[in-house]
């Protein structure tokens, strides 16, 4: 059971930054009413709304499905609509943008090095030549579909390259998301597009950057455990390396899930 | 980024010292490199290798390497099992099983590689 705060007003300090007006960012501080079911969604649509309209941040859904909330929250990234104002006994309670990613106003990132990487490892299917409608759907079994299926819980909220130390000091790093979002295709059954992906997932700066300190499986608010991910897909490469030099005319789909 | 950015955060400092206990690994690999030259370079050189093993210093480096090295094979076991998928058949096995497995293996080829190194 969660826990419950008797208080009625609570006390936020917000990152602003406008850059018309502002040389860096800096926090300010808002104390508004509070109840048992606000998230910090709400606190932040209150001040919108009530207190400071100026105040910028993305959001759509409020219910942990479009991944647009992201926050850092006391330093931790979150979904600001799925974490409750309860849970936080200290106050005031620190909001700021996601780190690892420039600030273009208040709580707004910049957010086009993740779309490029995300573009980069085609996330979607890959046929080589596509079958007539004719012949029907591309079928797939239960078993083919529960391989991939928890890596296609991502909802590219980005909180994973936040919460990643290598994302923030190689900013070429491909990034959990991607790397995640690449192995989840190249694991699907009706998926041909493992060659095709390769060239952004086996470079220098894709998988092999990463150093498991799986911080962006802990934050990953869907469970979808892209550090576990990101290393299936370097056995996988590394297997399909070796599979080269032993069989070098042998073709055929190389991502494995690290089957034993 | 700042340089105590592994400071924020109790599972970026573990992070951290999983790697910095490579250090003492790779070290305790140097010494034991330099052991065999000793052995080859005759039983006087071998046996004054020995005792200055015996000094206060050396048995405690080799204390913090022991511990140094178990915390980095632990962890090693524990990460394994996240990329290891074992299934019978359609059920993917428990990934906690499979490190408790390894584990467990690499306990008994060490008890057993011990025995026969104390045993003769």
């Amino acid at each position: 059971m969660k826990a419950s705060t008797s208080r009625s007003t609570i006390k936020l300090e917000v990152t602003r930054y406008r850059p018309s007006v502002d040389s860096e960012p800096h926090d300010q501080s808002y104390e508004i009413p509070c109840t048992d079911d606000m998230v910090v969604l709400d606190a932040l649509n209150y001040i919108k709304d009530r207190v400071d309209g100026t105040l910028s941040f993305r959001w759509s859904c409020h219910m942990g499905v479009c991944g647009s909330c992201g926050v850092m929250v006391n330093g931790q990234p979150k979904l600001s609509c799925a974490i409750f104002l309860r849970d936080y006994k200290r106050e005031p309670i620190h909001i700021e943008p996601l780190t690892n990613f420039p600030i273009i106003r208040d709580l707004v990132t910049d957010i086009t090095d993740f779309m490029t990487k995300l573009k980069a490892v085609k996330p979607w299917i890959i046929r080589k030549k596509e079958k007539p409608l004719s012949e029907g759907e591309y079928r797939q079994s239960a078993e083919e579909l529960e391989r991939y299926h928890q890596f296609s819980g991502c909802i590219n909220c980005m909180l994973c390259y936040s919460a990643c130390p290598v994302y923030g000091l190689h900013p070429g790093f491909l990034g959990p998301a991607a790397a995640a979002l690449a192995y989840r295709y190249n694991l699907d059954s009706r998926d041909q597009g493992n060659d095709e992906r390769q060239p952004a997932i086996a470079s220098q700066e894709g998988i092999w950057e990463c150093t498991f300190v799986g911080e962006c499986t802990v934050v990953c608010p869907k469970d979808v455990d892209p550090a576990a991910a990101l290393q299936r897909s370097k056995v996988a490469t590394a297997q399909s390396l070796l599979g080269s030099f032993i069989l070098p005319r042998a073709s055929g789909k190389s991502a494995t899930e690290g089957s034993s | 980024m700042r340089a105590t950015w592994w400071l924020r955060n109790p599972r970026y400092f573990l992070f951290m010292v999983r790697e910095f206990s490579s250090v003492f690994v790779a070290a305790f690999l140097v010494l034991f490199l330099l052991q065999i030259r000793g052995l080859r370079a005759g039983a006087e050189v071998y046996q004054e290798y020995l005792e200055r093993l015996h000094e206060p210093g050396w048995i405690a480096f080799h204390a913090v390497a022991f511990l140094f090295a178990m915390y980095h094979s632990l962890t090693w076991f524990d990460l394994t099992s996240k990329i290891q998928v074992v299934r019978l058949g359609r059920t993917v096995v428990n990934r906690r099983i499979v490190a408790g497995l390894n584990i467990l293996a690499w306990l008994v080829v060490s008890g057993g590689i011990f025995l026969y190194w104390t045993r003769g």
